[in-house]
């Protein structure tokens, strides 16, 4: 079968690829690219461990196939520090021991970018909603949740 | 028909690790040419923190900060053997045998510095920071960069040790089948609240609150991470998870972890978690297992609450609405 070209920017940087058509955007950033911070859980859409931000948007990449993202701007994990300097999610999420076997990470700091990017100082239950689409095994959630909500007022500081 | 509180409490007694057969775990440490230091397990670390723990009884053995010590859990093929990380034997187990064979490479680190500085190895002692000493006269020492370095190409020394750790096979005694399984015990105790819609079976846990008494925690942060997360599981084990809820009969069992039930974020009852410190006598630096202990307690504890709340026991786990129901009906006089 004929490959189909699809290409979109992946954290600030041009991708282009030859990917199979129906290839699933986890299998072409994960295996074609070789960004494997999102992570393959279910592949089904309900373990959120695969989450990516497309054009601003949280989306399960093992949902999403490849060739529907041509011009989009995709970020994942492994693109938020910048020059060595982890983002405020990331160093929260280390500070507050929110992570142990670490497979759901990834995809709960995607999630919880895009909510700190629409709602900069949510409540708890904000934070609670926009994690519930993410599975942890490890942790109990509630490490988790202090690490974003210890993000969200770092954000109020800078804002201030 | 009404909402329901109860409140109920359990005590759990722990083994550390497991007896069926013997339970050993070996170890091997040996450094780099620049005083690195190597630990090779066959401990595998699920998330659980082995890793960090194993580097630090091994930099705290032999006398470097914990940064100079990597630890390769890489392969049972190739590494020494262990049993397995489960039963919360990790950090008691293959702890100890860490210790054992950091403390024989620690012996020929001391060594080859004593031949460098020309004095007995028994004279010496380590700063902690990376240095060799010479007891009362600190002034007189030698890195241990430059200890490795000699060691590997001038002394024609091996800076490395074997550590094993044996729990042997207990039998039981023919007349009255006591047996000792474990030689260490960690200890909970739990008091859960619960409310119980009498007419749904619903249950909502609104607090648990934890005592764990863990021996020494030799990474309060991480221990404090593993209850938090231990406790949640308790409540999900009690409540909520089975791959089989009318078993034998496969009848609604799930198909795959999408249908395995676990409470979500938004399912968090109000937790606490205290911890005792014992160090236990046979522990590395008095260590017990902290691990999957760690979440038993909350079982019994909400087995009790929902007991105290509508008057039912259920000894089948999990506790679900439809097993309060039923064992509700079947009470109800007719």
């Amino acid at each position: 079968m004929a490959k189909v070209p699809v290409q979109f920017t992946l954290n600030g940087t041009e991708k282009a690829e030859f990917i199979d058509s129906g290839t699933t955007l986890l299998h072409a950033l994960r295996d074609k690219i070789g960004d494997t911070s999102p992570k393959g859980g279910c592949h089904q859409g309900t373990c959120g461990a695969c989450s990516v931000i497309i054009d601003g948007e949280l989306r399960l990449s093992c949902l999403t196939l490849a060739e529907t993202c041509n011009g989009t701007a995709i970020t994942t994990t492994s693109g938020l520090s910048e020059g060595g300097v982890l983002h405020p999610l990331q160093r929260a999420f280390l500070d507050a021991f929110a992570t142990q076997c670490g497979f759901c990470t990834p995809g709960m700091i995607m999630a919880a970018k895009v909510l700190l990017d629409h709602t900069p100082t949510p409540s708890r239950d904000e934070v609670v909603e926009a994690l519930s689409g993410n599975i942890c095994r490890c942790t109990g959630y509630e490490p988790i949740i202090q690490a974003v909500l210890t993000a969200a007022r770092s954000n109020s500081q800078h804002a201030a | 028909m009404a909402i329901r509180r109860g409140r109920g409490v359990a005590a759990i007694n722990y083994p550390t690790g497991m007896n069926l057969g013997g339970d050993p775990t070996q170890a091997l440490v040996h450094s780099t040419p620049t005083g690195n230091f190597m630990v090779t397990l066959s401990s595998v670390d699920l998330g659980q923190g082995m890793k960090q723990i194993m580097a630090q009884i091994c930099a705290e053995t032999i006398g470097v900060p914990t940064d100079r010590v990597v630890v390769d859990t890489a392969d049972t093929d190739t590494g020494p053997h262990c049993m397995g990380t489960f039963a919360s034997r990790g950090t008691h187990r293959a702890g100890n045998a860490v210790i054992q064979a950091a403390r024989e490479a620690r012996q020929v680190m001391l060594e080859v510095a004593a031949e460098e500085l020309e004095v007995n190895a028994s004279d010496l002692e380590t700063d902690g920071q990376g240095n060799i000493l010479v007891k009362g006269a600190p002034q007189k020492s030698i890195s241990i960069f430059d200890v490795a370095l000699s060691a590997h190409f001038k002394r024609g020394r091996s800076i490395s040790g074997r550590g094993m750790f044996l729990i042997p096979r207990s039998y039981p005694e023919k007349e009255t089948g006591a047996m000792k399984p474990s030689t260490c015990y960690a200890h909970a105790c739990t008091v859960a609240e619960v409310e119980v819609d009498d007419e749904t079976g619903e249950v909502t846990v609104l607090t648990v609150r934890n005592v764990f008494e863990i021996g020494r925690a030799l990474n309060p942060k991480m221990v404090e991470q593993q209850l938090v997360g231990g406790s949640w599981m308790g409540i999900s084990h009690a409540l909520y998870e089975t791959t089989e809820p009318y078993y034998p009969n496969r009848d609604h069992g799930g198909t795959d972890f999408n249908q395995y039930l676990m409470p979500g974020p938004g399912d968090l009852a109000q937790t606490e978690i205290i911890v005792l410190e014992r160090p236990s006598a046979d522990g590395p630096y008095g260590a017990k297992g902290p691990g999957e202990m760690c979440a038993n307690p909350q079982i019994p504890a909400m087995a009790n609450a929902v007991f105290d709340a509508v008057g039912v026991r259920i000894d089948t786990l999990p506790i679900t609405p439809e097993r309060i129901l039923r064992a509700l009906k079947a009470q109800a006089p007719n």
